[in-house]
């Protein structure tokens, strides 16, 4: 089973979360001078890499509490976890995993 | 006892004793759910009773009052014998004006205690967690997944746990746990 580092509660299987989508998108602060294509990318358009993705986690059964994680798309592999807030860490010297 | 009322009444007349794994439903007690911003923690650990735990997935115990952290700002308030009327009102008055919510829940959910040297061995028969005593020391607690049901799961000491399972889900939960604990009859 897939072990996630929950930032609160620690290592825990992987049936306690639930995906929630990329992470790191900001609602427009002023939606009504967007075009409809600049809203369509914000609703809809995702950036969906090969690659290490930075998105939202909820552990569910556990905390209850949101956070983010950056995960290998291609191995599964999580490459690191952190609270809702801060910023996407770098690990580009990880992305070799 | 009604098994609407007390869904684990029936089951636990009838459960075998099996020392490896006592199973045993307990007593209904008053339930408390506390979520509130730093300022009104500290106040609402001392009306209540129990010191309200910083320390993630760990529960404090003093007398009849068990405070359990189940989220960064979320905490259960256990307390056998009180009412739950009477205790919001001993709490409200400490935290007044301070954001906060407190809700009883007494209803929502059943304990069952779970004793013996093979306790955890048929608790991993439906939860994955690692529950040596390094990883799930004696007084931990977490909401956890227990087969297809959440539960909250306490480690009161070394071979005793106490699961706080919802009500409908109780008869489920302690089918499988029955099942899980007949090989060590």
């Amino acid at each position: 089973m897939l072990i996630i580092t929950c930032p609160w509660c620690g290592e825990r299987p992987e049936i306690e979360f639930v995906y929630g989508g990329e992470a790191h998108i900001a609602r427009p602060t002023d939606p009504s001078a967007l075009s409809d294509q600049e809203w369509a990318d914000f609703l809809y358009n995702r950036t969906n890499p090969k690659g290490t993705h930075a998105e939202r986690w909820r552990h569910t059964h556990g905390c209850g509490r949101f956070f983010n994680a950056v995960r290998d798309t291609v191995s599964d592999f999580f490459v690191a976890t952190y609270k809702p807030g801060e910023p996407r860490p770098d690990l580009s010297q990880d992305d070799a995993k | 006892m009604s098994d609407l009322l007390f869904p684990l009444s029936t089951l636990a007349a009838t459960a075998p004793d099996i020392p490896a794994a006592r199973l045993s439903a307990l007593p209904p007690a008053t339930r408390l759910v506390f979520r509130g911003r730093e300022a009104a923690i500290g106040p609402a650990g001392i009306a209540f009773g129990a010191e309200l735990p910083r320390q993630a997935c760990r529960f404090k115990r003093s007398g009849d009052r068990l405070a359990a952290w189940l989220g960064p700002d979320e905490w259960l308030l256990l307390a056998e014998d009180a009412d739950p009327a009477a205790l919001i009102a001993e709490i409200e008055p400490a935290v007044f004006g301070l954001p906060h919510a407190l809700a009883d829940v007494s209803s929502r959910s059943l304990g069952i205690a779970l004793e013996g040297p093979r306790a955890a061995y048929v608790l991993n028969q439906g939860c994955p967690l690692d529950l040596s005593e390094t990883a799930f020391p004696v007084g931990m607690v977490t909401r956890t997944v227990f087969a297809k049901a959440e539960i909250v799961l306490l480690r009161e000491a070394p071979e005793r746990f106490r699961l706080d399972v919802w009500r409908s889900f109780a008869p489920y939960v302690w089918g499988l746990l029955e099942e899980a604990r007949r090989e060590l009859a």
